[in-house]
């Protein structure tokens, strides 16, 4: 890479957990004026990497240059004073202060919030930030709190900036925005790391990317000079093909006819408004919408878990017999014969107990059979076994805790159990979020599998491209209200990210 | 490595699994550490030999026979509370009015005891006696359970609090029962007839309590581990949502446990009252409601090391009585030495689950 001297060098960096290697003698090297894309699949170590460089780990064995210096990163607070700075998935923002008290919250020095916003709107001046610093937090969108967390980095002098998938919470028209305020950064000569999954915004957005797998680092090169399929081979270590199977319906039946569905949160929040719909038996239904837009509660509304305001939802049997779904349990539409499986969200705090192990999370759909006070451990221990080996699941054994487990196996489980009672409707919501190529290949394999078994599935994604390629037809919701039901062959992605933040999406305004 | 110097001296990582013989080891090699730490402290602060000492502790439980069943009592007692909270324990609700729910079961007891005394034959009394106890703890816990299950109160608060209402209506008919008069006092409760006191067995007094509760280990071993309901309490206790999820209905399983934790709370009581003092004073749990809470949680929830647990805490607490009255050391000195063993004990912890980075040894792997 030419002879600029690298702003970062991280060499031969080694991180164990336990006995679990996150690192191994990872080399890395960062530039100014670039974009790097750190790609891996889940668990290769890449945010452990980065933790270590913005100073949340530290390394058992190796050193960290900057610019060419060799320095000891102890705390976040030493990162800090070498410009190093990260915006983590999770936003750490105070909800009742405003942008600019957020970003000067925690700065030694006299408070001067009046010069701290002049400083404030300098930034996002030069960069092209949208961002108003008197506006409260808990008033702003999710990619509003991203741009404060990144103006809040860049106000304390940071020019090595990293982003743990920044993109996953985003629509297409705030991602494209995301990158052109990345990319002039970029311009004026800050370092620049981005962790993601989406081989698409590497090829558009990075110079240069560096791939890691199973903690070591298998190689870097410029962007131009490779391709999707390349990465992934070399992230997965063998041939992957990246086309997503999407069989003909055969025979769809309405399944689920939901009828001007209205829900409010406990806080008497509009969730969801007048949302009508119907899925059918054999296809998949995709649901598309910027997080937070009434998915969890149009789920968990059929699932019975939601309260409801007003509407219907019913469940039609094949032979035409309709049952009312609302103001039912879990346990008693189960009762009733509706084979209904839900993969949530919230893995680990909904669908599995982390602290059990996988026999004991296959009972928590099955442990009520059978007679008498006593549970039957020896069939959901043949469940679990045989979950292992059909879908591939990499644990120690079923007596594993599944908190142990890599995110994507954790899912293989849960989806697992939840295909396993052979249900008529399957409802699944970000059913890849932070899986890796390969482990979300198997899940759309398990998925069109129940689609072609005649199942209804219910698909909420977050990822369009996907949704574009796996789904029969695509209900776009907007703000909780159903903004267009559109084919999912031929559909456009413009389009639909233009229904995602706007009633119809045509470009009126209401 | 230029830099060495500048390194910090060590840094904790985390361990992964941690095999149970390496745990124990560990567990083990603190409890040896802190009898050394005592022995020091004993040396230096009042200068009499640490051996003496510890031989002296041994001899408060295993001196003498009397003093070897009155430790079989202390302890099984403590178990008895401690399997009691444990279900509650294992549902994340902090039942800590153990002390409430055994003074409640204690009061049934001697209320039947007394009230009944001149109408029914002694068999009739005694089943009674079981009945309403059991029942009245089981009041006492379901109380809390109710309004956490109906509107979300907090648990340890409410729990806390009912403890201070069961010792005041004990303070109260201590008086109303007072034997003799004036003195504020129950008395031994029919010396003469006996009506009322629980069958002794095979000549020894404590032998029954100890027998009740190995039945009540059991029970509760099997009950957390084998049934239905106890699968139910792990998943509301580890997650909620988890538990709405497959339909399990939450309210009802916090309800039903507390109901199971007070009753056995009241049968802790019965045993006390009718086995153990046959009298009643509202210091007849003996703070055994708080203890359970260390005895329960150092056995991880694990009826089974509960036994151990208990043992060790009854164990150092019959030999700090012992050294103060033996060496003429304050009551206070005994406290500290069992102090001194439960922080290495309970700091233990913390090297199963991390370790220290020196940086010599990072060095070396170098």
């Amino acid at each position: 890479m030419d002879n600029k001297t690298a702003a970062v060098t991280m060499r031969n960096i080694t991180k164990t957990f336990g006995s679990v290697v996150a690192n191994d003698k990872v080399w890395l090297n960062i530039y100014r004026g670039e974009i790097l894309a750190l790609l891996g699949e889940n668990g290769s170590g890449k945010t452990t990497l980065m933790n270590m460089l913005s100073g949340i780990y530290f390394p058992d064995e190796g050193q960290i240059a900057i610019d060419g210096k060799e320095v000891v990163i102890r705390s976040p607070k030493d990162a800090f004073d070498l410009g190093i700075g990260m915006i983590h998935q999770h936003f750490k923002l105070v909800d009742v202060l405003s942008a600019a008290e957020n970003i000067v919250l925690g700065l030694e020095g006299k408070l001067d919030l009046k010069a701290a916003t002049e400083k404030i709107r300098g930034i996002c001046d030069a960069y092209g930030f949208e961002v108003d610093p008197d506006q409260k937090i808990y008033d702003m969108s999710v990619s509003q709190k991203q741009t404060v967390e990144i103006v809040k980095v860049l106000y304390r002098g940071a020019d090595i900036l990293i982003l743990d998938e920044p993109t996953a919470v985003l629509t297409p028209q705030e991602t494209d925005k995301l990158f052109n305020v990345l990319r002039n950064m970029r311009d004026d000569g800050k370092a620049i790391v981005i962790i993601t999954h989406k081989m698409h915004e590497v090829e558009e957005l990075s110079d240069r990317v560096a791939i890691l797998r199973h903690g070591q680092f298998i190689g870097d090169m410029p962007t131009k000079k490779t391709n999707a399929q390349e990465m992934t081979n070399m992230m997965v270590g063998h041939a992957v093909t990246l086309n997503i199977d999407r069989p003909e319906p055969k025979d769809p039946k309405p399944r689920i006819e939901v009828k001007n569905l209205t829900v409010r949160s406990i806080d008497g929040i509009l969730k969801l408004d007048d949302v009508s719909f119907t899925a059918n038996s054999g296809e998949i239904l995709g649901i598309a919408g910027i997080s937070g837009c009434g998915q969890k509660e149009l789920l968990e509304s059929i699932a019975g878990l939601q309260p409801v305001e007003k509407g219907s939802i019913e469940y039609i049997e094949d032979d035409g017999s309709r049952e009312q779904l609302i103001g039912k349990d879990p346990l008693s539409i189960a009762q009733m014969g509706v084979a209904l499986s839900f993969v949530p969200e919230d893995r680990l705090g909904m669908g599995l107990v982390g602290n059990m192990d996988l026999s004991d999370n296959m009972m928590l759909r099955s442990y009520r059979r059978g007679k008498g006070p006593f549970t039957d451990r020896k069939s959901p221990h043949a469940l679990a076994e045989s979950v292992v080996t059909r879908l591939e699941v990499n644990t120690p054994g079923v007596s594993t805790p599944v908190r142990r487990l890599s995110g994507g196996n954790v899912q293989k489980v849960l989806v697992g159990r939840e295909i396993s009672s052979a249900p008529t409707v399957l409802l699944t919501a970000y059913a890849v979020r932070g899986l890796d190529i390969n482990s979300s290949y198997t899940i759309y394999d398990l998925i069109n599998k129940q689609k072609e078994a005649g199942v209804a599935v219910i698909y909420v994604g977050e990822d369009l491209d996907v949704l574009l390629e796996l789904s029969d037809r695509i209900l776009v919701l907007c703000g909780g209200k159903v903004s267009g039901i559109v084919p999912g062959r031929g559909a456009k992605k413009r389009d639909v990210g233009m229904m995602m933040t706007r009633l119809g999406g045509d470009g009126k305004h209401e | 490595m230029n830099n060495a110097a500048r390194n910090p001296l060590f840094h904790v990582a985390r361990r992964g699994a941690v095999p149970a013989w390496k745990a124990w080891l560990i567990r083990g090699g603190a409890i040896l550490l802190s009898l050394v730490a005592c022995g020091l402290i004993t040396t230096v602060v009042t200068g009499e030999n640490p051996l003496a000492v510890y031989v002296t502790v041994f001899n408060g439980s295993f001196g003498t026979v009397r003093k070897f069943w009155t430790l079989l009592q202390n302890v099984a007692m403590l178990l008895c509370v401690a399997l009691a909270v444990t279900p509650a324990f294992k549902m994340r609700f902090w039942n800590i009015g153990g002390e409430g729910q055994v003074l409640i079961g204690g009061l049934a007891a001697a209320a039947c005891m007394i009230c009944l005394r001149d109408s029914l034959p002694n068999a009739a009394i005694i089943a009674l006696m079981i009945v309403s106890s059991i029942a009245a703890g089981a009041v006492w816990g379901g109380i809390p359970a109710f309004f956490k299950a109906k509107w979300n109160t907090n648990e340890t608060l409410f729990t806390l609090m009912m403890n201070y209402v069961a010792t005041q209506l004990v303070a109260y008919f201590c008086v109303v029962w007072e034997s003799p008069k004036g003195s504020g006092q129950i008395g031994v409760i029919n010396q003469s007839t006996e009506l009322g006191w629980l069958p002794v067995i095979g000549g020894q007094r404590y032998l029954l309590n100890v027998l009740v509760v190995l039945v009540v280990l059991v029970f509760v071993y099997v009950y957390l581990n084998y049934t239905k309901h106890g699968y139910e309490i792990s998943v509301v206790g580890e997650s909620e949502r988890t538990a709405r999820y497959v339909g399990i209905k939450v309210e009802k399983v916090i309800i039903r446990t507390m109901l199971l934790s007070g009753a056995i709370c009241g049968l802790t009581g019965l045993l006390l009252v009718g086995s153990t003092n046959h009298t009643l004073t509202t210091t007849i749990a003996a703070g055994r409601g708080f203890t359970v809470v260390m005895v329960s949680w150092l056995a991880k929830f694990n009826p089974i090391w509960m036994v151990a647990t208990s043992f060790l805490l009854v164990f150092l607490e019959r030999g700090a009585g012992e050294i103060s009255t033996n060496f003429g050391l304050n009551q206070s000195f005994a406290d500290i030495l069992t102090g001194v063993i439960l922080f290495f004990i309970i700091g233990s912890e913390f090297f199963i689950n991390y370790r220290l980075c020196f940086r010599k040894t990072a060095e070396k792997e170098d």
